[in-house]
């Protein structure tokens, strides 16, 4: 009996060792020579809660829904540039005030109706009013009429001149609507985009179907399905076992090296609009002063925290703008990691061994950097205490909303936020006197004046030691060797599905 | 009896109104609300007063909680704050899932061990015995997610036999029905099992000792025909409670599991409502499973009367 009982276990510990030694293959795909598939499966983090961002705030709607279903007149594509997109051409006037989009001829909603001048007008008229409570729709504030000379032709004038707001309208707010389509967006997605909605199973996936009758023509790939992972370790799971062929962004960049094998996998390395910002309450308590706000920033070493929490994977950059933005400047150097000099402010600060709240959001990339800036900022005199909160609600509440810190971590990911994060009223309790003129010269002049007003206002805010800058949030994908067309770079609010192909 | 059936519902219907107060109000105490969270970084005050207004957030409380009971009673749940669906159908779907998921594993853990832990029982101080309780408890001590993590290694990961998540209702195909409820029903199941062997075990050798027991193999029977024909049914009684009450823990523990394996029953849509903090769901689904609970144990009690003569005389 008890021989026997040896054997079983033996044998149980010989297949426990196979599973977990053993890499598992391309799965249960279709590979070699049969035909090429025309589905895709893709696996996504952050699952909406519903089809409506009109109603409904972070990035996951967009990015299921911008570029796929809904389009606007522009789009950003991979190199941060502008595009265009429902309007073919458009043209600006002398005093940079009106803009004349034309637009593309022979383009329906997935319910049928033709696009028309009137359909833009409706949608941007609306972001306007009441129906949308999306704090995104501040960016379309600055418009002032909108005219429709004919139904291929659309005039749209802002009180001042703006450079940002056509980046803007390239996001989530610049989506056109048909008209008869918008009751019930929680549940229902029409828009002009490539693919239409077939079904949407909430919290598990959504099902996308291509249209026939698109009119930029038929995308590749026939049906598209986004599945949603909270769990890390079970999307990498399902990569692994073949039930998804693209993870859309990996967050546990400790397991990338589970995808080293070229054969079956690739492991796609791009960039992001998300600053992972440690920020600091400007307005109240230990980090009113200047000075404890610069020793933080001489104490920390963002190198160390990217390859400690991240493994390695991001990009340092020193300020609240991301590469790909056209006024992009490297401020790594303003200030660099200096123990000796951050412990010389603490001491002219006073503020040695003085304790302060540290609230950090149970994200993954917010406590894998908890520690270690805890460590570097203690090798400097400082006594951070974390408090850790649960995102969203009570981050939302606590820290952003009720200002209640001292310190924080969290990943601004919208595209142009900077002048969000750092404006009157915000989190960070910036002052935001000190860069008013400046951004708000920028965005009217010249195109050249807004690239060097920026970096002005971008520098301006790092010198004054507003927040940490640790590092520009990676995009990691894995997918399977055989797909093309991923989107590198996640620089737009959407995860474009239209480029997907099988090799 | 009639009487004892109906001083039990009585209790089951005051327990369940005072559990949906509790629920109600515990709900008020979560700090954020789904206002704040839908709007998320981008919200402003006024727009978080505005959607606050078309949730019915900002209406009294005791006006909250009459108008989510009121619609419960005749099965409407409301509508989502999040997803402005109605919650009914979601509550609908999601606990036939759980329920699947629940009932199978329990199906599965005493298929283990009732006759492992009757086996224990009769090889009491031999090597089959000894080895059976050791076993068992190693089985309690894994928690259910470990068994979930093992499992997907082994048979997802490894030997590329059943996906490692995902769901689809026996509609879709039986076959895929079976694979993806494979894995979950074995995580929860084995660990169950494993509690379950143990109070087999002493029930039975509690029986073992009984003078009917004695008498029987008196009569000429065997040790095993004893058993069988006397002993499991005494032996039982103890065992459906343990197994009651372990069901009411499954329906928790299936939380976890759902969570593991991406599986959307009630769990996953309870940790998805809170984090969203989608108050009606939320509390449609605790006062539901909630329920559940005091049904269960209802259930349990009926049981005793048909299966123990003397719980009937006592009623």
């Amino acid at each position: 009996m008890t021989r026997r009982l040896t054997a079983w276990a033996a044998a149980l510990a010989a297949v426990v060792l196979t599973a977990t030694g053993c890499s598992a293959g391309a799965g249960n795909n279709g590979s070699g020579g049969e035909e090429k598939r025309t589905d895709m499966v893709v696996a996504h983090t952050a699952e909406p809660v519903n089809l409506d961002f009109t109603t409904t705030g972070g990035a996951a709607i967009p990015q299921a829904l911008m570029e796929n279903v809904y389009e606007s007149l522009v789009r950003i594509d991979q190199d941060g540039e502008l595009k265009p997109a429902l309007a073919e051409s458009w043209d600006v006037s002398e005093d940079r005030k009106t803009y004349t989009f034309h637009l593309q001829h022979g383009v329906t909603f997935s319910n049928g109706d033709e696009l028309t001048s009137a359909d833009v007008k409706f949608s941007y008229e609306r972001v306007n009013s009441d129906a949308w409570t999306n704090g995104l729709k501040a960016k379309m504030a600055v418009i002032d009429s909108i005219d429709t000379p004919d139904d291929a032709t659309v005039e749209i004038t802002l009180t001042d001149p703006s450079n940002g707001w056509l980046y803007d309208l390239a996001s989530a707010v610049g989506a056109v609507f048909s008209e008869d389509a918008v009751d019930d967006l929680a549940n229902k997605a029409v828009g002009t985009g490539p693919y239409e909605v077939q079904s949407f199973t909430r919290g598990q996936e959504i099902v996308y179907a291509a249209r026939e009758d698109y009119w930029g023509g038929q995308p590749n790939l026939e049906t598209v399905t986004f599945k949603y992972y909270k769990d890390p370790v079970a999307a990498v799971n399902a990569v692994k076992s073949g039930e998804v062929d693209v993870l859309a962004s990996l967050q546990a960049p400790e397991l990338a090296g589970d995808f080293e094998s070229p054969d079956d996998y690739q492991v796609v390395e791009g960039t992001t609009n998300g600053e992972v910002v440690l920020s600091m309450n400007n307005a109240e308590g230990i980090f009113a002063d200047k000075k404890a706000r610069e020793a933080v920033l001489y104490a920390i070493d963002e190198q160390a925290i990217l390859d400690t929490a991240w493994g390695g994977y991001g990009t340092l950059i020193g300020g609240m703008v991301p590469p790909t933005a056209p006024y992009y400047e490297d401020l790594t150097d303003v200030y660099p990691h200096d123990v000796d000099k951050a412990r010389e402010l603490v001491k002219e600060a006073g503020i040695e061994g003085e304790s302060f709240t540290y609230t950090v959001p149970n994200l993954p990339y917010a406590t894998a950097v908890a520690d270690i800036v805890v460590s570097q900022l203690e090798e400097a005199g400082l006594k951070p205490k974390i408090e850790t909160q649960e995102f969203p609600a009570v981050w939302l509440e606590k820290t952003f909303t009720n200002h209640d810190y001292d310190m924080s971590v969290i990943n601004h990911v919208e595209a142009n936020d900077m002048l969000t994060v750092f404006g009157d009223g915000y989190y960070t309790g910036y002052d935001y006197s000190q860069i008013e003129d400046a951004a708000k010269k920028a965005d009217t002049g010249t195109e050249e004046e807004y690239v060097s007003g920026m970096k002005d206002v971008a520098r301006t805010i790092t010198e004054d030691a507003a927040a940490g800058f640790l590092f520009l949030f990676p995009n990691l994908i894995v997918a399977d060797a055989k797909v093309e067309g991923l989107p590198e770079n996640f620089v737009s609010d959407s995860f474009p599905i239209a480029t997907l192909a099988w090799k | 009896m009639a009487g004892y059936l109906i001083r039990r519902l009585l209790q089951f219907a005051v327990t369940a109104a005072a559990a949906s107060v509790i629920v109600f109000l515990l709900m008020q105490v979560l700090p954020g609300n789904a206002a704040q969270v839908a709007l998320g970084t981008n919200a402003t005050p006024e727009a978080v007063a505005q959607l606050e207004r078309t949730y019915g957030l900002d209406r009294p409380l005791p006006v909250q909680y009459l108008d989510w009971i009121s619609g419960m009673l005749t099965g409407d749940f409301g509508t989502s704050y999040v997803t402005r669906a109605p919650i009914t159908p979601v509550i609908a779907d999601s606990i036939q899932v759980t329920l699947i998921i629940v009932i199978a594993s329990m199906a599965v853990a005493l298929l283990i061990a009732v006759p492992l832990g009757s086996l224990a029982a009769v090889f009491q101080k031999r090597t089959l015995g000894t080895a059976i309780s050791a076993a068992s408890q190693v089985g309690i001590a894994v928690p259910n997610f470990l068994a979930a993590i093992i499992l997907i290694m082994i048979f997802s990961l490894g030997l590329g036999w059943l996906p490692s998540s995902g769901w689809a209702a026996p509609i879709e195909g039986f076959g895929r029905f079976l694979a993806r409820l494979a894995l979950p029903v074995l995580a929860l199941a084995l660990v169950q099992a494993a509690i379950l062997t143990r109070y087999v075990r002493s029930a039975v050798l509690e029986v073992m000792r009984e003078d009917f027991l004695r008498t029987a193999r008196a009569k000429g029977l065997t040790k095993t025909q004893a058993l069988v024909r006397h002993g499991l049914r005494n032996a039982a009684i103890p065992v459906v409670t343990v197994a009651g009450i372990q069901l009411a823990t499954m329906l928790i523990g299936a939380v976890v599991i759902e969570q593991v394996f991406v599986i959307p029953g009630m769990g996953s849509e309870l940790v998805r409502a809170v984090a969203n903090r989608d108050l009606v769901t939320v509390q449609g689904i605790v006062m539901v499973l909630v329920v559940l609970v005091l049904l269960l144990n209802l259930i349990v009690d009926l049981l005793y009367t048909v299966l123990d003569p003397r719980v009937r005389r006592a009623a």
